[in-house]
């Protein structure tokens, strides 16, 4: 079983080549001199350089890295007090609406949401604008904060909280002392899902943001109608090359994390 | 007490955020097209009392609803995406398999590193994804240029603008939410009833058809619907990717809101996508459920 059969690699093989292949594609003509994407005439950054003069585009930048850095913490904060209420708080009433709420988000097409958020919006006449996009990305992006969170929260060995609790800590800090650095890896995945899915996301920030606030999604999408571009391509890069250095870090975070608490516990099982 | 409050704060924002939405979203979509800001009457008058909610009420019909029963471009449009839908699912399912099950097959110590290879182009912006095939697929792109040196076609073939781009596009951007649900199932399967299997006389494929695919069958499922619900009110990739032939109804209503700008009928089309995807996320959340109950 340690070896791989040949059908094993090939299917590996072809299928990381197309996941892969297109995005490499992509990278490597963002370096290109010429304005035709598509013919290669030699290396070059300018397009990277003609980025960094283009206004719009950082005006953009900016406005997507605020709406997501806030509508993330506010939908992490919300969504683990959410996951936490599934799991722990047992019965109570209106919990399967409750339940259902955070779940029908997650496959709800994106476009009814930004239509209701948006009809919500001018029903109570709220400007559309950062606080807008801001309030319709937490929305949606808390309901998978508490998805990630609750699966860890369903493993978590009960007792422990209960023998802080014996012990004279009050429920709030038995949650700051115990329960919260066992669930913190959970919420800071958490946090990175709903700061990454902010920084993506078109149709609802579309629906929802006004002329006084567009993001990059929106200014990409409305120049990528008009066909490839390189400066396109470099934006693309390094976009991509952000969320890789991303998710590296926070994996090998999480797993440096893991292995302490596992060499705590064994060093606790020693110690009885 | 402070439970109470712990409860009440997401609830009272799901609430606020997510179901008043659709009511009014609903609401809309019973009023009348008006050329006014906003563009739908008629407006609920709360200050006139009983009389004025009486008044809103009466005012209410399903006139948006029947013009989409006339307009055969609305039903086409679910027509199509719900086929656009089951076809692209059941090709990720053919592309994601094959990738699921080597994954799972492969050493324990690659492992970690392949499912990060399979999240990556998930984080990585969608958007981002789909305008990568532009280059590739369009008439002087990449693919045509392959081609066209190694002399196997003359023409360059139109590929980007087709039903064809939509479903290359779709199974490369759903790609990833089909394989992470079958590898886990897979990588959960006892190797040794396959080994029984075949002692007890199967050959290789039919202990795969018999054992491996009816135990992965959880994956299979789970991994189906989150591709195919989304799938039916996507909008970003027909319309990079598809052209004027390929109907989806997320891009009719879309359409409908910001170039029609008729509100009331973009507000009936998005009830009735949501009345056919009630079964698909009913079905979806049960399978969950009952496999959540089958792991504890």
């Amino acid at each position: 079983m340690n070896r791989l059969s040949w059908f094993n690699t090939v299917s590996l093989t072809l299928g990381f080549a197309f996941l892969y292949i297109p995005m490499i594609i992509l990278i490597v003509f963002s370096f290109n001199e010429s304005k035709l994407v598509t013919v290669w005439a030699g290396f070059s950054t300018k397009w990277y350089g003609e980025l960094l003069q283009n206004e719009a585009f950082l005006d953009a930048a900016w406005v997507t890295i605020r709406v997501a850095v806030f509508s993330s913490t506010l939908a992490t904060i919300l969504g683990t007090a959410a996951a936490y209420v599934l799991v722990r708080s047992g019965r109570f009433f209106g919990r399967t609406l409750f339940s259902g709420m955070i779940y029908a988000p997650l496959v709800m097409p994106e476009v009814i949401t930004g239509l209701s958020l948006l009809l919500l919006f001018i029903g109570i006449g709220l400007d559309r604008g950062i606080l807008t996009i801001v309030l319709a990305h937490t929305t949606f992006s808390m309901c998978f904060v508490s998805v990630v969170v609750s699966s860890r929260l369903i493993t978590f060995d009960r007792s422990l909280e209960e023998a802080a609790l014996d012990l004279g800590c009050s429920p709030a800090q038995a949650f700051r002392l115990v329960t919260l650095p066992i669930i913190a890896p959970a919420v800071i995945s958490g946090w990175l899902l709903a700061f990454t899915l902010s920084l993506d996301d078109l149709v609802i920030a579309s629906f929802t943001s006004g002329p006084s606030a567009t993001t990059l999604p929106i200014k990409i999408f409305s120049a990528v109608r008009l066909g490839v571009s390189p400066e396109i391509n470099a934006l693309s890069t390094i976009m991509i090359a952000v969320v890789t250095v991303g998710v590296i870090t926070a994996s090998l975070v999480t797993k440096r994390a893991m292995v302490r608490q596992r060499q705590d516990e064994m060093a606790a099982a020693r110690t009885e | 007490m402070r439970r109470a409050v712990l409860i009440a704060i997401p609830y009272v924002w799901l609430l606020a955020l997510f179901l008043v939405p659709f009511f009014i979203v609903l609401k809309i979509s019973l009023s009348d097209t008006a050329l006014a800001i906003p563009p739908y009457t008629p407006t609920l008058d709360f200050s006139a009392g009983w009389a004025g909610i009486k008044d809103f009420f009466s005012q209410l019909d399903f006139e948006n609803y029947v013009w989409l029963t006339e307009d055969d471009l609305y039903w086409k449009a679910y027509l199509s995406s719900v086929k656009i839908a089951l076809i692209s699912t059941f090709l990720t399912l053919l592309v994601g398999y094959p990738i699921a099950y080597g994954m799972a097959r492969a050493p324990q110590e690659w492992r970690p590193t392949l499912m990060m290879l399979v999240i990556l182009p998930f984080w990585t912006s969608f958007l981002i994804r789909v305008y990568a095939w532009m280059g590739i697929l369009s008439n002087e792109g990449y693919l045509n240029q392959i081609l066209l040196w190694t002399g196997l076609i003359s023409t360059p073939l139109t590929i980007l603008n087709t039903s064809t781009a939509v479903y290359i596009g779709i199974v490369y951007t759903y790609l990833p939410f089909m394989i992470l649900p079958i590898y886990s199932a897979l990588e959960r399967l006892d190797g040794s009833l396959i080994e029984a299997a075949e002692d007890l006389g199967c050959s290789r494929l039919q202990a795969f058809w018999l054992v491996t695919i009816p135990l992965s069958k959880p994956g299979i499922i789970a991994g189906c619907f989150l591709v195919m619900i989304p799938v039916i009110g996507e909008f970003v990739i027909p319309s990079l990717l598809g052209g004027s032939g390929t109907l989806m109804i997320g891009k009719v209503l879309w359409e409908e809101f910001f170039s029609n700008r008729d509100w009331p009928v973009a507000s009936a089309v998005a009830i009735v996508l949501l009345l056919i995807l009630v079964i698909p996320i009913v079905l979806f959340q049960r399978n969950q459920q009952k496999q959540a109950e089958a792991d504890g």
